[in-house]
């Protein structure tokens, strides 16, 4: 363990000094192609401290941030009580299945003009993609997960007297809910791509709305700054994501 | 209380579905013809088939339906075979070799992060967009899966017989070609499934954004033009050719899971 760590630092590091090298001390890879690390420490800071596409690097992550847990969550509620009726009833199964069948194939990139559209660049077309991007995999994964529940085990809960809600708070919904943050954890992905994408193709403040600027402006050293907050921002919330799966099923890590 | 669903009968299956479609239809009917949705915003789903159709036959922004859709999926085509082509025999190698493995991961783990649609505005710095911009956008959204399947698969085979293929000689080449290669097949196989389908869905984002034909970019001008039964056209087009992707490939799947009891 204490190897590995070792050695994926030392490749970083190395990434790092290439990095240096290539484009600060050498100058093989031009500024215009790959910014330098001097360039992008400017960048930073001009984004910190003086704000670009309409506001600080802050405010951009506030207003991304927000957008996705919002929509996230507004969805995977959706989602997770529909998978839990389909899962648990067949004919609610039957009705709903055509029906998501037909839209499941439509990535939920593609509803973004469609968004754009009926609610403009406002932050309820994003909610409108994202709720879109979140609810299919919830949808997918709870259902399976529900039905994951196995028929002596359902036998067992009925010949034990159980109530219908006890019998879905203690035995069904726990018995998927591995399933479930499964389904959690694609539609957070989900989400976090299509709303970046969907700031790319027009917003006015947020990360993607840096990207877009950046790229209209030609400026390497924004684009680089805008792609890392993209990529740690999607990954504080993975892990923030993960430590909620830890505490939700203590039982998993006896 | 008996928690037990009883399985339904195809028939009764059947006339569920039908309720279910009809019950979306009409709720679509319903709100065109009651007004509560301006009908330039929402058009019914008779007159979105009907410009599906009009797209197919008269060109629009320059190119006809099938035109746009067939650029579409060059570059779709190029970007996957490219990420296949990379990721499957880098996978093998990471885990028969450990320093590959020490290398390549960390770099990885942290690419991984960026979404993929992220490396639009260095696509289209560093490639323009022609071809090449939207080609590194799916590339980026093909490769991740597709190395952690060809990785993984590789890992979990049987060690005893990498080291029978050691003992008899065989080179680092050989024992990625003939020993882990068909032993991983069916967790590449599954690796191009998950990686066609992100690979297709990036192709939408990179088009919408950077392209100057393609399904995307007709959509986009729809948009710009509120033509939405143009857009929604759009959808239906970019959601049977991902069907047809992924049907292939479950096919390809298929005929895998046969292979591997066999193997």
């Amino acid at each position: 363990m204490f190897l590995r760590t070792l050695y994926s630092g030392s490749v970083l590091i190395l990434l790092v000094l290439a990095w240096f090298a290539l484009t600060q001390w050498t100058g093989v890879i031009s500024g215009a192609r790959f910014p330098s690390p001097k360039e992008t420490i400017d960048a930073l800071r001009i984004i910190f401290l003086d704000g670009y596409s309409n506001g600080r690097l802050h405010e951009h992550v506030l207003q991304s941030v927000l957008l996705v847990t919002m929509g996230f969550a507004v969805s995977s509620a959706f989602g997770v009580v529909t998978g839990i009726l389909m899962g648990a009833n067949k004919k609610v199964e039957a009705v709903i299945n055509p029906i998501f069948s037909l839209l499941r194939p439509i990535p939920p990139l593609a509803w973004i003009p469609l968004a754009i559209v009926w609610l403009g660049l406002e932050n309820s077309a994003k909610i409108l993609v994202i709720f879109v991007a979140a609810y299919v995999p919830c949808v997918i994964n709870t259902f399976a997960g529900i039905r994951s529940l196995e028929v002596p085990q359902r036998e067992a809960a009925a010949m034990l007297g159980l109530s219908q809600p006890v019998y879905y708070l203690e035995v069904l919904i726990p018995a998927a809910l591995p399933m479930i943050f499964t389904g959690l954890r694609l539609s957070l992905q989900a989400s976090w791509t299509t709303l970046v994408a969907s700031e790319l193709v027009g917003a006015m403040r947020g990360l993607g709305s840096i990207l877009n600027q950046a790229s209209q402006d030609i400026l390497p050293p924004m684009i680089l700054v805008g792609m890392v907050s993209v990529a740690l921002c999607g990954w504080i919330m993975t892990q923030g994501l993960g430590f909620i799966e830890r505490r939700a099923m203590p039982w998993r890590s006896l | 209380m008996n928690f037990s669903d009883r399985n339904l009968g195809r028939r009764e299956v059947a006339g569920f579905a039908a309720v279910g479609v009809i019950a979306f239809l009409a709720i679509w009917y319903a709100a065109v013809w009651s007004g509560v949705t301006p009908r330039k915003f929402l058009p019914t789903p008779l007159e979105v088939l009907s410009e599906l159709y009009r797209l197919s036959v008269e060109p629009f922004v320059g190119y006809t339906l099938l035109e746009h859709l067939v650029s579409s999926f060059k570059r779709f085509f190029y970007g996957f075979s490219l990420a296949v082509t990379i990721a499957t025999p880098l996978g093998l190698l990471m885990a028969i070799s450990k320093p590959v493995r020490v290398v390549v991961s960390p770099i990885f783990e942290s690419i991984r992060f960026v979404a993929p649609i992220a490396w639009v505005p260095f696509a289209a710095l560093w490639f323009g967009t022609g071809i090449g911009g939207p080609l590194l956008v799916i590339f980026m959204g093909a490769f991740p899966p597709m190395l952690i399947n060809s990785f993984r698969g590789a890992l979990y085979v049987d060690r005893k017989y990498l080291e029978a293929a050691q003992m008899l000689g065989a080179g680092p080449v050989r024992q990625m070609t003939e020993v882990l290669l068909p032993a991983a097949a069916p967790s590449i196989v599954a690796g191009l499934r998950i990686s066609a389908g992100l690979g297709w869905q990036s192709l939408v984002g990179a088009e919408l954004i950077v392209a100057s034909s393609g399904v995307g970019y007709m959509m986009v001008k729809g948009q710009a033009g509120i033509q939405t039964a143009t857009v929604m056209s759009g959808m239906i087009a970019i959601g049977l050719v991902g069907l047809i992707i992924d049907f292939s490939l479950r096919q390809l799947e298929r005929r895998m899971g046969r292979y591997k009891e066999t193997y």
